[in-house]
């Protein structure tokens, strides 16, 4: 029984002591930014997490465009009111499905690879070499891929409502029928600059902050060995898809919750 | 040789979401067209708002003129006041003007209709500020219902 307690009491210190070496992490990662040399590492990272994730973002928006717009055209269109396909495609692309899905896709094609990259130097021990040069691995390694993950994420997110919002033309427009005039001009006169497209993009900066930090303290902090690393890419994908669909609900509420 | 194709990918990577900026900025939102905006603000009181909301259209023969900036309640009669903000484009709307709160379509939202008045002989027209006098409410269904069973009874 008492063993019990204790063990508890452990898990609960070991967790309070993950949450401040995350925090440390962040730290540490986001002042470690202004330096010339680093930029040359950061554009190698968007590469890697930003570009190479490009396909899978423009194929998905593409898709959940369209399948909006054919649900939406199927539902609307008995009540004669398909004119407004276009917002509810916009709105829904761009206060949710764009930033939302943007980075449940992130954390499942960029993050868990940021992680599994960082465990395994942890686990062939080339963090600690770095160290030994003097290298600071948090400036080197870890900071550019914050910043990578950062800014990559909103720009995909915004990639991916534009796809959408194509995608719903697509079926809307060129198949359904729907007038191409009221499918623009209706969602011009209800889609806000500022209400729906800054917010969008304020959650999807939210979102990739968090998904990165997930991300790479996931892959500092592994256990070094190859079950470590394989148990972290999984917390890193779990974790960050739930703090994704967590934050979301708060940010909604905060931002559209009252009138 | 590496770092020069990753560089260029980057580039156009960067131009995709400046391209889709512009389109969400431009074709979605319609940002360009509220951009040249110097506006006035008008206001009118009405016995009842129905579903009105910040930022309703204001509208004069279905040519979008303004929004409808911000609703009230007076504090003296509790009246609900709609301050209207029109662009300075069409300044010239005669004292005699009314506005009625419409609705586009069976299921559309509600917006604002100016009805601009005559304009003759010593007949001002509307400033800064000024509140619109002819007003008429919102239809509200149930009273519609109400006044209609009504009328029946009386038969």
């Amino acid at each position: 029984m008492i063993d019990w307690v204790a063990q508890i009491g452990a898990r609960t210190i070991s967790k309070i002591a993950a949450t401040g070496r995350a925090g440390l992490m962040l730290f540490g990662a986001i002042f470690a930014l202004p330096q010339l040399k680093n930029i040359r590492l950061t554009i190698q990272q968007i590469y890697v997490v930003g570009v190479q994730s490009l396909l899978i973002i423009i194929v998905s928006g593409l898709f959940i465009g369209m399948v909006m717009a054919l649900q939406g055209y199927t539902i609307l269109v008995d009540y004669g009111a398909e004119g407004s396909l276009g917002p509810m495609v916009a709105l829904s692309l761009l206060r949710e499905l764009g930033p939302v899905v943007t980075a449940l896709l992130f954390a499942g094609r960029a993050g868990s690879a940021l992680t599994a990259e960082i465990g395994l130097m942890k686990a062939t021990e080339q963090l600690s070499s770095l160290e030994m040069m003097a290298v600071d691995p948090l400036r080197r390694v870890v900071a550019p891929r914050f910043w990578a993950g950062m800014i990559s994420m909103p720009m995909l997110a915004l990639i991916f409502s534009a796809v959408g919002i194509l995608g719903g033309h697509f079926v809307g427009v060129d198949w359904l029928g729907v007038d191409a005039g009221s499918y623009w001009s209706i969602m011009q006169a209800t889609v806000d600059w500022n209400e729906d497209v800054v917010n969008g993009i304020i959650k999807s900066v939210v979102f990739a902050t968090v998904v990165t930090w997930i991300a790479i303290f996931k892959g500092y902090d592994a256990i070094p060995t190859s079950e470590g690393i394989s148990k972290a890419t999984t917390e890193t994908v779990v974790f960050s898809s739930l703090a994704v669909l967590g934050l979301d609900f708060v940010l909604t509420a905060i931002m559209f919750g009252i009138e | 040789m590496t770092t020069r194709k990753t560089e260029i990918l980057v580039g156009i990577f960067v131009l995709l979401t400046i391209a889709a900026t512009l389109l969400l900025g431009l074709k979605v939102a319609n940002q360009g067209m509220q951009a040249n905006g110097d506006t006035y603000t008008l206001k009118a009181k009405f016995d009842n708002i129905g579903g009105l909301k910040e930022r309703s259209a204001v509208k004069v023969g279905g040519v979008t003129v303004g929004r409808v900036e911000s609703i009230e309640l007076d504090s003296d009669d509790f009246t609900p006041v709609v301050v209207l903000s029109i662009s300075t484009q069409y300044s010239t709307f005669p004292e005699t003007t009314s506005v009625a709160i419409l609705t586009s379509g069976l299921l559309g939202e509600q917006y604002v209709g100016l009805q601009p008045g005559f304009s003759f002989g010593d007949i001002e027209n509307l400033k800064d500020g000024d509140f619109i006098e002819d007003t008429k409410s919102a239809l509200v269904l149930e009273d519609l219902i109400g006044q209609f069973l009504f009328s029946r009874d009386s038969d």
